[in-house]
């Protein structure tokens, strides 16, 4: 089948992520729209069965290789390779993960075709695929078009429903081979989290701080309110690099994603590292003291101002409402 | 142990950032540029290194606004030696940047062969490529990539990384020098250095320049930037005015009329 939009089904210790979905849902609109077939390509050691789940693609592609067995980008990308050269797809959707990072960029030069990174929609104008990017920590927001195809695409997660991406059709299964050189690096072990002090996933509340909040000393402030509303506090990835708080509280990218009822946002951003694990909360209040904070662009309430007078004045006022 | 780290420099966003008249791109004179977050984490990864065993540490930089600074400041923070790449196009995107490291790489004494090469594991500017799997993809060596921990094998001629996944799984690999390596974050946060200390190694050290010989084309036809914006209005926050009291105020309601102040009691 040539011509087609292809899907990377991203798979991971046996699993396919969420965002697997969403692309699928987004590549749907973007074959339709272009009237080519849209396949999803499921690539890995014995993982097989997963294709069953991948039925909103016309078609999924699959290739064994025990060299796929480690989440390592340069297999993934040499077989990508490999597949793409004989049916020469239009466009290749990759989810832009900690998972999957990497392998656009050895694709791309790999084959010598466009690459675009940091997606959060691609649309159709005129025929033509037009990706919509967020850039500098989501400040800016860019339109770019490639000059030849295949395009790679990588996409940020949240595009899409991945509901949207679910079917319960059975996908026609296409083998292929692929041949990959041994990797010289060397997978040992997984390292599971530590177990945190809170069950971040379980908390009703959550009180994220960021950079904004200055000094671990200020942490209190955030601990404070959290005490208040029943939650628990978290932290985006500088505030857990500078040691501040325990890898276990980091939420995003390479932490947890987490979807409480209320999630308050101190001193946060928003960078799209950040925004992919807590999207998701019931209401979101963002406190940053820069009005262009890409955070208000996903908070339901905004607070411009210092989260350091802010934070105790609502832990007051919430513990005078408790009575 | 030699150990090379690649420093970029990125529009500060902490300012505001201005749009070019001609829409497609960031006004550069407007721009303030920094370290990138994850290249700063890289150098002080290397600086460990160092002191843990032993050898040098070199920074290369493509030229921009402020590099200088940043050229100085890893030299006062214990690095070696400093190479500034000149002659590439403002424009120059990742991918291109890829080819011009590798021929400055090949072409300039004494940075090949290196036991490590690092650089941040991303930046929020690269529209086209992550940068450290190309450079090891360009230069035929092993990478891991998104990694918050190297500890050295010098027995084994290798290095141990912990590369981060998602949920807070990390995995552990082993990787054979010599290696490329894209750091996320440094084991320790990136060292203070004094103001003194940088204007003495103003005064007392060098930056060397590197030219590219010839730019071929990087990819940078590829892709073009047919717009740019600020990213506001659709779906944008209600904002809540008024002294910290006031706003106070305004959240208890919302809370109390979500049920949210009962619930989460």
């Amino acid at each position: 089948m040539e011509g087609g939009i292809w899907v990377l089904a991203e798979q991971w210790r046996g699993r396919l992520s969420d965002v697997t979905y969403e692309l699928l849902a987004l590549g749907r609109e973007l074959a339709d729209g272009l009237g080519v077939p849209l396949q999803a390509v499921l690539l890995g050691q014995g993982v097989k069965e997963l294709a069953g789940t991948l039925g909103a693609a016309d078609a999924v592609l699959y290739a064994d290789h025990a060299g796929l067995n480690s989440s390592l980008p340069e297999p993934f990308a040499e077989a990508l390779a490999q597949l793409a050269t004989s049916r020469k797809p239009r466009a290749i959707l990759i989810p832009l993960t900690n998972v999957s990072a990497g392998i656009g960029s050895l694709l791309g030069e790999r084959l010598q075709v466009p690459i675009v990174n940091f997606c959060k929609e691609v649309l159709l104008k005129d025929g033509r695929m037009e990706a919509q990017c967020v850039l500098y920590g989501g400040k800016i927001e860019a339109s770019i078009v490639a000059s030849c195809e295949p395009v790679i695409f990588g996409i940020l997660s949240g595009g899409r429903p991945a509901e949207k991406g679910r079917s319960a059709a059975v996908p026609a299964v296409e083998e292929a081979a692929v041949d990959l050189p041994a990797s010289p690096v060397l997978f040992k072990r997984f390292v599971e989290p530590e177990a945190g002090d809170v069950d971040l996933g379980a908390q009703d509340a959550l009180v994220g701080v960021g950079r904004g909040i200055q000094s671990q000393d200020n942490l209190e402030l955030a601990e404070n309110l959290a005490q208040a509303l029943g939650g628990a506090v978290c932290g985006s990835r500088p505030v857990v690099d500078q040691g501040w708080l325990p890898l276990a509280r980091q939420v995003g990218k390479s932490g947890l994603t987490v979807k409480p009822k209320l999630y308050v946002a101190a001193g946060i951003s928003g960078a799209p590292e950040h925004a992919e694990g807590m999207r998701e909360a019931g209401l979101i209040i963002a406190i940053n003291s820069d009005p262009g904070a890409p955070i208000f662009n996903l908070a339901h309430y905004g607070v411009v101002g210092d989260a350091l007078d802010l934070l105790p004045a609502l832990s007051e006022a919430i513990q005078a409402r408790k009575g | 142990m030699h150990v090379i780290v690649l420093l970029r420099m990125v529009p500060d966003v902490v300012e505001e950032l201005e749009i070019a008249p001609e829409g497609n791109a960031l006004d550069l004179d407007a721009l303030r540029m920094i370290l990138s977050e994850s290249d700063d984490h890289a150098l002080e990864q290397a600086l460990l290194l160092k002191e843990r065993h032993g050898g040098r540490v070199t920074v290369l930089a493509p030229d921009a606004p402020e590099v200088d600074d940043a050229l100085f400041t890893a030299l006062a923070k214990g690095a070696d030696r400093a190479i500034k790449i000149t002659g590439l196009d403002a424009s120059l995107t990742a991918r291109g940047l890829g080819h011009a490291c590798r021929q400055v790489l090949a072409s300039t004494p004494g940075l090949m062969p290196a036991d490590l090469i690092l650089t941040g594991a991303q930046a929020f500017s690269d529209l086209d490529a992550v940068i450290a799997p190309l450079l090891a993809y360009h230069l035929g060596l092993p990478h891991v990539g998104i990694v918050s921990h190297v500890s050295v094998n010098p027995a084994a001629g290798s290095v141990t990384v912990l590369r981060e996944y998602a949920g807070g799984v990390r995995a552990e690999f082993e990787v054979p020098l010599p290696g490329v390596i894209g750091i996320q974050s440094a084991e320790k946060p990136p060292r203070y250095v004094p103001v003194a200390k940088v204007r003495a190694a103003m005064k007392s050290q060098k930056i060397e320049t590197a030219g590219v010989p010839v730019m071929a084309d990087g990819g940078n036809a590829l892709i073009q930037v047919t717009g740019m914006l600020k990213p506001e209005a659709a779906g944008h926050a209600e904002m809540l005015e008024g002294s910290p009291e006031e706003v106070a105020g305004r959240i208890c309601d919302i809370l109390a009329a979500r049920g949210l102040l009962q619930e989460v009691r």
